[in-house]
């Protein structure tokens, strides 16, 4: 028993420096930037006298943070939904004794394995309007300008939507501030490129973990294949679903390297985001109280999703 | 369910369903073929202007064409510039690899076979710091690797990588020893074995998948990491992504040599990559925390 006892205690000490790493470096450190955004720490004094919420009411007020939060729900919701969908796509198919599996499926996940940071320098290169894709496929450089695109596609006031909106006061639904950019399409691309295989090997994971024989019962109850991939497969596979959203969702709101290789903000603002306006304020510009609280509204971001996800998580395994 | 219409005419179904079934096959070959082609793409285009001489280059008309000669001189060119970089990632990730996959078995071990009250919820503490916004936190970290003599050192961006690689190389150790059956352990103990013995006779024997899959994870993001570095270094002690995406930001840089830049930095992770696959995939299904 004494020996235990000891042994317990070399377990604890000897976990001691992860957890004293993270305290200080993860929580401590979110603590200070915390801190940091209630400062007038906006220049090279870095004068830490109490600030209040002005930093978080000055950058909620300042055009391009409202631009950059609209670019990225509109990222986020493009980039995730699409790579979901050619994922699962991708996985399904992959699933049905295809000849030469382990090639296509290495073909898929590779991208997994570089920088978004090269996967950025060659996509740039693909989709400049005077080269790449316009030259493979024909297409005029000034009508298909991709991430040069200055286009904010958007309702409008005087459309018919847009004034039923304007009579329900939601008139600013219509204008460009709710738009999408048409230069974020080309980082949407990218993006998906690099991270469409890793949602197909999770979902394939997922699909080989199913009996075949939940299926054949279906099929002998008559269902048909797509019922049972909406009725059978798909419910099975929640959890795979929830796991990608997740971490593609994570990955969408810190986005930077990609967008810093591709276009760094432009045209203006339209591919700009969170973490770059972060970075140049606090890096760029020495506003380090602005750029705290940028920190700290993009932890919160991720923070919703993933706070509930570690929860829900722990309490799958527990089960 | 609904109940199954009886067919009719049986002999006519089988001939029908057979045929869509062929038609179907056909099809996913054909998507999985065009997925391909859409996946490959920016690697023909990296290598094949890479290959091309300046002038080849230049004709944009051209740049999907196979080159008329093979000429390495971009890749010389690229390299002349960027390969004190790309020693520099060499020195950031190794040890960063070595080191954060030694403190990740140890970490795993405890939290796996020496479960105490409340190691359940420090585990999910810790897991949180893989998945924070570094931008959350660099303002502090710039100043304390400041403080210490860190910034700006390849030795300062080793000592974030270990730190912040903690929660997913614990996580993946964790995982693995998990599924080591107690009764070993157990057994172990009744001949003698201490903290350390059990680690030893134990783990450690059977660890080296899980070795493999955290150095491959901690080096592949190291080196692709972007936001540490262009943050916490300066001009000489980049590594090759920073300085892979200044070359690609400059006007004066011909496009071969900055595809053939991006193939250099890219190469060491790929390599890896199609030698190790399997355990590359274990680490990324690790990082969705099903291990």
């Amino acid at each position: 028993m004494r020996r235990l006892t000891r042994d317990r205690l070399f377990a604890i000490v000897l976990l001691a420096p992860a957890i004293v790493a993270v305290t200080i470096f993860v929580y401590g450190m979110i603590a200070w930037t915390g801190w940091v955004s209630l400062s007038k720490a906006n220049d090279l004094s870095f004068d830490m006298s109490w600030n209040g919420l002005a930093n978080y009411e000055s950058i909620f007020a300042s055009i391009r943070f409202q631009i950059d939060l609209r670019n990225l729900v509109v990222f986020t919701v493009f980039f995730v939904g699409i790579s979901l969908v050619i994922g699962i796509v991708l996985a399904n198919m992959l699933d049905r004794k295809i000849r030469a599996e382990g090639f296509f499926r290495s073909v898929i996940l590779f991208p997994m394995a570089i920088s978004f940071i090269v996967t950025g320098v060659v996509w740039k290169w693909l989709l400049t309007p005077t080269a790449g894709v316009n030259v493979l496929l024909g297409l005029d450089p000034a009508s298909n300008r991709w991430f040069t695109d200055p286009t904010v596609i958007h309702l409008g006031t005087d459309s018919p939507a847009g004034k039923i909106l304007s009579d329900l006061g939601l008139g600013a639904l219509a204008s460009t501030e709710f738009g999408i950019p048409v230069a974020l399409f080309s980082l949407v691309i990218a993006a998906v490129w690099q991270m469409s295989g890793f949602v197909m090997a999770l979902y394939l994971a997922g699909l080989r973990g199913i009996p075949d024989e939940l299926r054949e019962a279906a099929r002998v109850d008559g269902a048909s294949e797509w019922q049972v991939f909406r009725r059978v497969i798909l419910p099975l596979l929640t959890p795979v679903t929830v796991t990608s959203v997740i971490i593609l969702g994570h990955i969408s709101l810190k986005i930077y390297d990609l967008q810093q290789a591709m276009t760094k903000a432009g045209p203006g603002f339209a591919t700009d985001f969170p973490s770059a306006f972060m970075w140049q304020t606090a890096f760029t510009d020495n506003a380090f109280a602005k750029g705290a609280a940028v920190g700290i509204v993009m932890l919160v971001l991720v923070a919703t999703l993933i706070v509930p996800y570690l929860a829900w998580s722990r309490g799958q395994e527990t089960e | 369910m609904t109940a199954v219409a009886v067919p009719a005419k049986a002999p006519a179904i089988p001939r029908r369903r057979e045929m869509l079934r062929r038609i179907v096959r056909a099809g996913i070959y054909a998507l999985l073929l065009a997925a391909a082609v859409f996946y490959l793409i920016p690697v023909y285009l990296l290598v094949m202007t890479g290959l091309k001489t300046f002038a080849e280059a230049n004709n944009q008309a051209l740049m999907w064409q196979l080159p008329a000669s093979a000429s390495l001189d971009s890749f010389k060119e690229a390299w002349r510039t960027i390969s004190p970089n790309f020693v520099n990632s060499t020195l950031i990730a190794v040890p960063a690899a070595v080191l954060s996959s030694m403190w990740g078995s140890l970490n795993g071990y405890i939290l796996a076979k020496w479960r105490f009250r409340g190691s359940e919820t420090l585990f999910t503490l810790i897991l949180f710091g893989m998945f924070i916004p570094y931008q959350a936190i660099l303002i502090p970290l710039l100043k304390v690797e400041s403080a210490v003599g860190l910034y700006n050192t390849i030795a300062g961006l080793v000592v974030v990588h270990i730190i912040y690689g903690i929660p997913i190389t614990t996580l993946i150790f964790r995982n693995y020893y998990v599924g080591i059956p107690t009764e070993l352990v157990e057994a172990a103990r009744v001949d003698g074995d201490g903290f350390f013995g059990i680690y030893r006779h134990i783990l450690l024997p059977i660890s080296i998948p899980g070795f493999v899959v955290v150095l491959i994870w901690q080096f592949t993001s190291a080196w692709n990491d972007f936001l540490f570095a262009v943050t916490l270094t300066g001009q000489q002690n980049w590594p090759i992504t920073v300085a892979v995406n200044n070359l690609a930001g400059s006007f004066e840089v011909a496009w071969n040599v900055q595809m053939a830049g991006a193939l250099i930095a890219a190469i060491p992770t790929l390599v890896i990559y199609v030698l190790l696959g399997r355990y590359f995939m274990r680490g990324l299904l690790a990082g969705s925390l099903k291990g």
